[in-house]
């Protein structure tokens, strides 16, 4: 069986390609990753705070927005510095942008309050090795202007807070029985401990490409 | 590869360019983290001694105000000074009357992910602990975490026995049970889907409370009078 993220990471990338032409529009900048590009639906990219911390909505959200922070700042710096950064150290030098601005999340959210960093501290720093955030430096912020990777930025990081929070809803209402830790069934419910596991991050993630893909079919065959 | 042959040589020039890419991005990154921490410190430090504070009014329900102490390695409590930092760090907590509340203690030890530092309340009339909170764990969200959340767990701590013999040690250790087979009032009860963290909740308020619950209530015992010398809540910041 042919895996689904290749052929769709494929597709992507040529996407990636066409939209960072002259023709693409700025809004469309920002639309592509919300749906068509959606960074973990389609490009199937950065799964390991995907699955790791999609155990609640609430977790799944807050990665998602503090993701999407590291990815514009880091954004923006890298599509400033594109034509001081030789090739030959651009990796490096966008690891050490994106390591950065993770850093100063990390304080910025201890200074906001002890709660929010309680529970995000613990995942703030997995979003170095987000490889999403280095695949947008690498392929748009290093050869566009800064208003179009604020919008890529923006687009990406919406797509990405958006996946993280139908993995986090659909894991928190079998899991816990709640959304938002607002229990949802009465008390026989016999909550599907393995949901909350990390099996059943990958049988969520399945069931949502599953159901992507369907609609994605169809609308081709149309 | 064949890239590689036709990789024309690199001169002087392109490596000052790669020299001063890096070094110039790590200045930058440098004085970027320097300001944030800078200014985000005082900030920081308030919040958490502001959360410190909201604890030991957690774990000492009724307490209106505080006194920190240390204890010493001799066993003995000493009044804690700025800038002290004894091994052991607890907190007596008064009522309206000034009467002993108990006693909120620190302790720390490894968890899951990493250290779980946390702080119990002891009262030493009852011999029982009366509260309980974490005050820093890098447990894993939605699994260890519910060591912090979970109120089934947390209900353990309400009347936890650590009761002190006439010889002046503990009757019984402090120790975690699978969920559901708790049967004596010094066990806690464990969490399914946290077990290594509620297990290791167990292991530190078990090796805390042998070394240190004989201690404070043999203190208890030898004061008299109420103390008088406490200091309100809000100047113990």
């Amino acid at each position: 069986m042919r895996p689904i993220g290749t052929k769709n990471q494929l597709k992507a990338m040529s996407k990636d390609t066409i939209t960072s032409g002259p023709k693409a529009t700025t809004t469309d900048e920002f639309i592509k990753g919300l749906w068509r590009e959606n960074p973990v639906f389609v490009q199937v990219l950065g799964m390991c705070p995907v699955l790791a911390v999609s155990n609640t909505a609430e977790n799944a959200l807050a990665m998602g927005l503090a993701t999407a922070f590291v990815l514009l700042m880091s954004n923006i710096l890298v599509s400033l510095l594109r034509d001081f950064i030789p090739k030959q150290v651009r990796i490096a030098s966008y690891i050490l942008i994106i390591a950065t601005f993770v850093t100063v999340t990390d304080y910025a959210i201890q200074a906001i309050s002890v709660e929010l960093y309680k529970s995000l501290g613990a995942f703030i720093s997995l979003i170095v090795v987000n490889c999403l955030i280095l695949s947008r430096a690498e392929a748009f912020a290093s050869k566009n202007s800064v208003g179009k990777s604020i919008l890529d930025a923006l687009g990406m990081g919406v797509g990405f807070t958006f996946a993280l929070f139908c993995l986090g809803a659909v894991r928190e209402i079998l899991g816990n029985g709640s959304i938002f830790e607002w229990a949802l069934f009465p008390e026989g419910f016999q909550n599907w401990i393995v949901m909350i596991l990390p099996a059943g991050g990958f049988f969520t993630l399945a069931g949502w490409l599953l159901i992507i893909n369907v609609i994605q079919t169809r609308k081709v065959k149309s | 590869m064949s890239t590689t042959a036709h990789t024309p040589k690199q001169d002087t020039s392109s490596s000052v360019k790669m020299l001063r890419a890096m070094l110039g991005i790590g200045i930058l990154s440098a004085f970027l983290i320097v300001s944030a921490f800078e200014l985000t410190l005082p900030r920081v430090e308030k919040l958490k001694a502001e959360a410190l504070e909201k604890a030991v009014l957690n774990v000492l329900p009724g307490t209106e105000s505080t006194r920190a102490f240390g204890i010493s390695p001799q066993g003995e409590l000493i009044e804690l000074e700025k800038g002290d930092t004894p091994e052991y760090t607890c907190y007596a907590g008064y009522d309206q009357n000034k009467n002993l509340v108990g006693y909120a203690v620190e302790a720390a030890g490894q968890g899951y992910a990493d250290l779980i530092r946390i702080l119990y309340g002891y009262d030493p009339k009852e011999q029982i602990l009366i509260g309980f909170q974490v005050l820093e764990s890098k447990e894993t969200p939605g699994l260890g975490d519910k060591i912090e959340k979970e109120q089934r767990f947390l209900d353990n701590f309400k009347a936890l026995d650590v009761g002190v013999t006439p010889k002046g040690r503990l009757k019984n250790k402090v120790i975690t049970v699978k969920q559901g087979e708790k049967q004596n009032a010094w066990e806690i009860d464990g969490i399914t889907g946290a077990t290594i963290s509620s297990r290791a909740i167990g292991n530190i308020i078990g090796a805390s409370t042998t070394e240190l619950v004989p201690i404070l209530h043999a203190y208890s015992l030898n004061m008299d009078a109420p103390d008088r010398h406490e200091k309100p809540v809000k100047s113990n910041e």
